[in-house]
């Protein structure tokens, strides 16, 4: 009997998060005022989440086009086929590396800071200040954070995928040898508008959201002590992850069934 | 009020940027690109095999692409495969006499339209349909035939 019993509660703990968050999603979207004054905040948060990650999602961008280049380089010489090489970097890319990259490289970079910011207000005792003076914390604080975020990672995915073809272009082209034009016209005869740009889109939204919507929600809810905030910091990386390869999968099973 | 002010412009910035890489991704780096700004016509080449053809295939004369397959259809009286081209209004002086042949890039390389012009005054105009053309050449079909050859010597004299 007791055996039972403990198996329930250490069942009942995700179970309850899971619906937490649920709700706190919910609270979040219908906190939601299309005021000048709200759109003012999401801008200056734009400004900390989307325009400070920039210089980490380019930098990265490059390097992940220069090796992608590399490595395809290296396997598809052996067939001779080393125009296609653009044609391997796009596509890679656009389908997965793109979105995906971006939305660790962001959790990493600007989930981290979002959770530590909005849980050391709450340790601090500023969330329930606000409350007093009848200000929703979650209008005031979550709400621009999480639109920002929103809004920030599909762009930052395409400036992902824009520095990584500079990159690749940069290394097949310029140490490779490969012909520009070949590198460029078969780039363009197998990337398809409708479905792989529009995946890398879809994918990019719903990581900005899956990826923001982790870190101000573990931020929220935090034990309000030092260690809370940074267990909350490392549970943002970690779920965030987890939660994005898992989408990534369903979003290009149901992408490609149609 | 100096500090907000710069973020206002960083992250209008940022914005813009990111607004900027968008359409140029898609403009650039996808097939959009090439159909953007561009005007076409419409011609129909009918072939009794075109293998391995796929849409968006390019279409040659001389080497240089003057355009690309928009779509393959089996015309279901003539069992023929009807090939629609989109070709570049700039190349608007293509002889009526035109020959059309699927050719392939390299030995097993994609398959690709080539044009052969004749000499005729008229020019092609659009919804005008190719009529001399070479089919696909198949390699399996090569391979079966020359065995079949070998293997009954006499069927030829």
């Amino acid at each position: 009997m007791p055996a039972k019993k403990t198996k329930l509660i250490t069942l009942r703990k995700p179970v309850q998060i899971v619906g937490r968050g649920i709700l706190f999603f919910i609270q979040v979207l219908t906190s939601f005022r299309p005021s000048l004054k709200q759109l003012k905040a999401i801008l200056s948060q734009v400004y900390f989440i989307g325009t400070r990650s920039l210089v980490i999602i380019m930098v990265c961008g490059f390097f992940v086009g220069m090796v992608l280049t590399l490595q395809s380089y290296l396997e598809l010489s052996k067939f001779g086929a080393t125009d296609s090489v653009g044609t391997v970097l796009a596509l890679s890319l656009f389908r997965e590396l793109g979105p995906v990259l971006t939305a660790l490289l962001f959790s990493g970079r600007a989930g981290t800071s979002i959770a530590a910011e909005i849980g050391l207000m709450k340790a601090t005792e500023q969330l329930s200040a606000m409350e007093l003076m009848a200000i929703d914390p979650v209008q005031r604080v979550v709400v621009p954070r999480f639109f920002a975020g929103v809004i920030c990672v599909p762009l930052l995915t395409a400036l992902f995928n824009l520095t990584a073809i500079a990159g690749g272009v940069a290394y097949a082209v310029y140490i490779m040898g490969v012909d520009s034009g070949i590198f460029w016209s078969n780039m363009l005869s197998s990337v398809e508008f409708q479905r792989d740009f529009m995946m890398s889109f879809w994918k990019s939204l719903v990581f900005g959201i899956v990826a923001t919507f982790i870190a101000v929600f573990s931020g929220y809810f935090t034990t309000p002590t030092g260690d809370g905030i940074g267990r909350a910091t490392t549970q943002t990386v970690v779920v965030t992850a987890v939660l994005v390869l898992i989408f990534d999968f369903i979003i290009t099973a149901l992408m490609s069934w149609t | 009020m100096r500090p907000q002010h710069n973020i206002e412009i960083m992250a209008g910035l940022f914005l813009l940027l990111g607004v900027v890489a968008l359409m140029f991704l898609a403009s650039t780096a996808t097939d959009m690109g090439s159909k953007l700004g561009k005007e076409h016509y419409r011609v129909d080449i009918r072939f009794t095999n075109v293998g391995e053809l796929k849409p968006r295939a390019p279409v040659t004369i001389a080497g240089v692409t003057i355009g690309t397959v928009k779509d393959i259809q089996l015309d279901p009286e003539s069992f023929e495969a009807m090939v629609a081209l989109d070709i570049d209004v700039t190349f608007n002086q293509i002889p009526a006499d035109t020959s059309a042949a699927i050719l392939t890039t390299g030995v097993l390389g994609d398959k690709y339209i080539g044009l052969e012009p004749g000499g005729s005054p008229d020019v092609l105009e659009a919804g005008d349909e190719i009529t001399i053309t070479q089919s696909a050449i198949s390699i399996e079909q090569l391979i079966a035939k020359y065995l079949f050859s070998t293997n009954t010597p006499g069927d030829d004299e």
